[in-house]
């Protein structure tokens, strides 16, 4: 079947160059662009689930300091005694990381790829007819929202930007770190981002993943902007609530 | 009633693959009832009298069956009209006084030839390395032994329609071309034909693809592009069964192992 041909007038330049040997199929699966959407269709979705219970517990806080106290509690003894304090906690942890960790490196990677794809960019303006603000952009709110997820566990996880922080006084952290207006803007900008990014993963993961079917393909974009509204817009709404005092110590 | 449209015209103009190019500025009157090439045959009847060189650009059948043309007109990969490929647009799309630029399509899987000509040969490998099907073929078979059901039919055919123009790459921000393979294979693989070579095609199919163009995101600009109007819907059916060639590959069935 490879038999060599004469091939007429020029060939096609390849433009990358991956190895095709037999491996594992796991490695031969994260060699291929198809493979690398899958596992961000596969993270994605699995911090989909992170966001949307982050935002669920947080609902607490509008119950007062002791309830979302005693939530921020209750996370450290998830299925104990039968696994010991901080198991279940540090498994998350290190899962959430390990799906951070693929999600980045498969974007980086598709981009490079895509990159080589066209270093010759169209030199007159395009003009899109499909491609959405949320999906021309991407890159730049996934990097917002990474950015502000360090920034995230730096002010309320360790403390730094906060002189009177008290590990494990979750309320009080929280309320007095939203009631700086600079920081509930940053607080509000990352999530209007992340609500973005939602919009369009939340329908790219369904056609990654090869989920397609008349029966259901109008439901995707209803999902992935319901999920981005809810998510986000609950996000957004609590440091308002903490700067116009309904939330307040 | 025909009416003349004068007409400002930019073009992509390049001497070969290495030639740095750059827009030029063309004025032209032509009747609204020509078709887009007929008014770049226009211009370059001009530029011959001139004793100029003509626009070099790709076209045969001219009723949008067979792939040749392609050019991004305004920004848009065969110009302003769903579902037409540049040959069957018509100047009745445009008004009088309109500019209008026109460039080729830009990807490094398709290295200009010349002015708005490129050369997709890439295509050819992606077919070459499993857009077909292996028979032996013994004497002809009555017709309608192989039962196939409309809407896989149907299905096949929307696919099959696929003309290999290159408009997806075009229009993809990726310049990715998961539209055209995913086309070249569903339109085998959604038949009984095709199922005996499925996974073993759309893996070969896939990684040739992937050494020449971008991967998808998932834009949705190639099928608004697509003069067939082929649905992205092909494009998750390939994924699918790009993953499932990963565990079901039958390529190496015959060989066994001692031991």
């Amino acid at each position: 079947m490879t038999q060599a041909m004469e091939r007429r007038g020029a060939d096609a330049p390849k433009v990358h160059s991956t190895q095709r040997t037999n491996r594992p199929w796991p490695v031969e699966f994260w060699s291929s662009a198809i493979g690398k959407k899958w596992v961000m269709a596969v993270t994605g979705l699995g911090l989909m689930g992170f966001v949307f219970a982050h935002m669920v517990g947080n609902l607490k806080m509008f119950l007062g300091a002791e309830e979302f106290d005693a939530y921020a509690e209750s996370l450290k003894t998830l299925l104990y005694p039968i696994i010991p304090e901080n198991g279940v906690l540090w498994m998350f942890r290190v899962g959430l990381i390990v799906m951070f960790g693929l999600h980045i490196a498969s974007a980086y990677q598709l981009t490079r790829m895509n990159h080589r794809a066209r270093p010759v960019k169209y030199q007159s303006p395009r003009d899109y007819i499909a491609a959405n603000f949320a999906a021309r952009t991407m890159r730049w709110t996934g990097i917002i929202v990474g950015l502000y997820l360090l920034f995230h566990l730096a002010d309320l996880t360790w403390g730094w930007f906060q002189p009177d922080f008290v590990k494990a006084d979750a309320y009080n952290n929280l309320v007095n770190s939203l009631s700086r207006p600079p920081v509930a803007a940053i607080y509000i900008v990352a999530n209007i981002a992340l609500g973005i990014h939602l919009f369009h993963g939340g329908w790219s993961m369904f056609q990654s993943l090869g989920l397609n079917s008349p029966r259901y393909n109008g439901a995707r974009r209803a999902f992935a902007a319901g999920f981005a509204v809810v998510v986000a817009g609950m996000n957004v709404f609590f440091p308002i609530a903490v700067l116009t005092g309904i939330v307040s110590n | 009633m025909t009416k003349m449209l004068n007409l400002k015209l930019k073009v992509w103009r390049q001497d070969g693959p290495d030639d740095a190019g750059h827009f030029e500025d063309y004025s032209t009157t032509v009747a609204d009832d020509a078709s887009f090439l007929e008014m770049l045959d226009y211009v370059n009847e001009q530029l011959i009298a001139d004793n100029r060189e003509p626009i070099a650009f790709d076209h045969d059948c001219r009723e949008g069956i067979c792939g040749s043309c392609g050019l991004m007109i305004n920004g848009q990969a065969h110009g302003p009209q769903k579902g037409t490929a540049t040959c069957q647009l018509h100047m009745r799309k445009f008004n009088d006084g309109d500019h209008i630029t026109i460039e080729p399509w830009r990807a490094a899987a398709f290295p200009i030839i010349k002015d708005l000509a490129v050369n997709r040969a890439a295509f050819d490998r992606i077919i070459e390395s499993g857009g077909y099907i292996t028979v032996n073929t013994g004497a002809a078979q009555d017709a309608n032994e192989t039962p196939v059901p409309k809407e896989a039919a149907d299905a096949a055919m929307d696919a099959a329609a696929c003309i290999g123009c290159g408009a997806c790459v075009a229009a993809c921000p990726n310049s990715a071309a998961n539209l055209f393979t995913s086309a070249k294979i569903q339109h085998l693989n959604l038949l009984p034909q095709g199922q005996a070579e499925r996974f073993g095609r759309t893996k070969a199919m896939v990684e040739t693809m992937e050494d020449y163009f971008g991967s998808c995101t998932n834009y949705g600009e190639c099928q608004e592009a697509c003069p067939k109007e082929i649905s992205v819907d092909f494009i998750a059916m390939m994924n699918r069964d790009y993953a499932k060639s990963m565990i079901v590959n039958r390529r190496r069935l015959g060989e066994r192992k001692v031991g």
